[in-house]
């Protein structure tokens, strides 16, 4: 682990000749336990047991019902692998992750530079920007579900006084995959948003006045020094945002899935979430779960690279 | 990156007189602050039409036309049905409960186990510190189901404890916290030493003082996180009197139809809470954002 490479704990013999100060020297002993065990024994029932437990359950016909376990071996595994309506919803995950991250990165960088050049405005725009991230996701919801309402509803409306065909259009019907893009992408733009924007403002200004000096346009700044500049920064967010979006679930659920029940087609979570919890099958679920957290797992390996190198 | 390593150092090379450009509005800077502008306005849409609807008659709610962002006849009568009713009430409580069960048991094993890594040695800690970071990869929602298992094995389901602890496992901002505790210098605590202060008198007295940023990041990160919570929530609150206001409003007044007005009058209460923490604390919560994602 990159991150422990500065403890200067190992130095226990350098510090014995000035008797005062060794009244508390940093020598191993089961102290430094106690402040971590606190911690560690919540992370142990909730993180740890779970993940063992569910590893466990896979291999096992575990219902919520109730009845006695038996151990099935890989049988959830391969009925897993077999079953189309879990490829299905695994799809609209990743079609949503597709469809989504686009443009919460283009997006949010874009508002960023905005905000960036527009300083005077900076108030405004951090909260007309960012406040709809801090907003619980069913209030999001039921104000989009309102927005998108075929009869009555804002956005219809305004589509069809610009000639724009109303709910024809695929996004704009309340229970479609487009209409949760957009409202994700309103809800949680703010986050990418002020990422940008603080990576923006580590910028020296003295890059830019070299180039003035050089005659660059704007657009050649842009491209030449700023975008570059936020490789970093647009490589972080692209990997948090893929993990973000590959969570879909609540606003889904809200919108298109379970509490409407208009759509039989699911999000994977919520294909995990109906076989546990509405088909009973514990053990069904938890193989479903670890193929979701196999994916996840993958792109978090990278957002942990990028974490620790920044330690450097 | 390499460039912006390269790059930074130069900035004390030269303390160049920085040009201001003032009093010289190009048509460039008015284009990006309409255009700012502009999608501000557009990005408070969603919530200005919810605001204007909670306040029309429920008759003018419904019709929908003509749209009028100003209401013919203005009525509080969706709010009053609301407070009436008295459930809106209750989820906002719970919400309240258990954001800040989850933020202050965060702040407080967090900072006790960050402090341990970064200051004291003990047998195993690395593999300990390996094993909690680990974590940080973990979707939580990839483990619901065995979760659910281990906490109606707690008897905790619709209980304040078992919304809140499956929340407090926080590996990242372990994370986060020790490594602003390994960069504040260790003279610090040396005076705190030689007047025989123990490692929680240090904690308290030396790094917690420096550490406040770093703390109400931390906290209103974890606040707002646990406010905003659905998933895990929807399954361990079944009973209507012990859901959060996410689950509450997402389940039990999604049942309410047709009501516009008093729809919008819960998104607007429901907003209210975070956007008012947001409002005040927006300078520690923009800090933080960086801090919280970029390091």
């Amino acid at each position: 682990m990159t991150t422990e490479t500065e403890t200067p704990a190992a130095a226990p013999t350098a510090e014995q000749p000035p008797p005062p100060a060794a009244r508390a020297p940093r020598r191993r002993s089961w102290l430094g336990l106690w402040f971590v065990l606190p911690f560690a024994a919540v992370y142990a029932v909730f993180m740890l047991w779970p993940m063992l437990l569910g590893l466990y359950y896979s291999f096992t016909d575990k219902s919520l019902t109730g009845r006695p376990v038996s151990w099935i071996g890989l049988e959830n595994w391969s009925e897993a692998f077999g079953d189309a309506k879990a490829w299905d919803s695994l799809w609209n995950t990743a079609w949503f992750t597709i469809l989504s991250t686009p443009p919460l990165v283009v997006l949010g960088l874009a508002f960023a530079l905005l905000a960036h050049r527009a300083r005077k405005l900076g108030w405004f725009l951090r909260l007309s920007f960012f406040a709809p991230f801090v907003i619980p996701v069913s209030v999001v919801t039921m104000v989009w579900l309102w927005m998108y309402q075929p009869a009555g509803g804002l956005i219809n409306h305004y589509l069809g006084e610009w000639g724009l065909g109303g709910d024809r259009l695929w996004a704009f019907q309340a229970e479609s995959m487009g209409s949760v893009v957009i409202t994700t992408v309103w809800w949680t733009l703010g986050f990418n948003f002020l990422l940008y924007l603080a990576a923006l403002q580590t910028i020296p200004q003295e890059v830019y006045e070299a180039a003035d000096i050089d005659g660059a346009n704007a657009f050649q700044k842009l491209w030449g020094i700023t975008l570059p500049l936020l490789g970093r920064t647009t490589a972080l967010v692209v990997v948090l945002q893929l993990i973000a979006s590959l969570r879909i679930f609540d606003q889904y659920y809200l919108m298109a899935g379970g509490a409407s029940n208009l759509s039989p087609e699911n999000v994977f979570i919520q294909y995990i979430y109906n076989s546990g919890f509405v088909g009973f099958r514990v053990g069904y679920a938890s193989a479903l779960s670890y193929i979701l957290f196999f994916f996840i797992l993958l792109v978090a390996l990278v957002q942990f690279r990028l974490m620790s190198r920044r330690e450097d | 990156m390499t460039a912006l390593q390269t790059r930074t150092p130069s900035s004390e090379t030269g303390p160049r007189t920085v040009k201001r450009r003032r009093g010289r509005i190009t048509a460039g800077t008015a284009l990006v602050y309409f255009a700012a502008f502009f999608l501000a306005v557009l990005w408070l849409v969603p919530l200005l039409w919810a605001l204007s609807t909670s306040f029309k008659t429920e008759t003018e709610a419904s019709l929908g036309q003509p749209i009028r962002w100003i209401p013919d006849e203005w009525s509080v009568e969706g709010y009053r049905v609301l407070f009436e009713r008295g459930d809106h009430v209750m989820w906002m409580i719970n919400s309240t409960l258990v954001s800040v069960i989850v933020t202050v048991l965060t702040l407080v094993l967090c900072v006790l186990a960050a402090y341990g890594f970064s200051r004291l040695d003990f047998p195993g800690k690395k593999v300990v510190y390996a094993v909690i970071l680990a974590g940080i990869m973990v979707p939580q929602q990839a483990l619901i189901i065995p979760m659910f298992d281990v906490v109606s094995a707690l008897r905790m389901v619709d209980t304040y404890w078992g919304l809140a602890l499956p929340q407090v496992v926080a590996p990242v901002m372990i994370f986060i916290l020790k490594r602003f505790f390994d960069a504040i210098p260790r003279d610090y605590e040396e005076a705190a030493r030689i007047d025989g202060a123990g490692h929680l008198r240090t904690l308290w007295s030396v790094i917690l003082p420096l550490s406040g940023p770093i703390l109400a990041a931390v906290g209103i990160f974890t606040f707002i996180g646990s406010w905003n919570n659905f998933l895990w929530p929807l399954l361990v609150a079944n009973d209507p009197s012990i859901m959060t206001l996410p689950v509450g409003l997402g389940v039990v007044a999604g049942g309410y139809g047709l009501l516009y007005a008093q729809n919008m009058a819960a998104a607007v209460l429901g907003a209210l809470p975070l956007l008012i923490v947001f409002m005040l604390f927006q300078k520690q919560i923009v800090k933080g954002v960086a801090g919280v994602g970029l390091k």
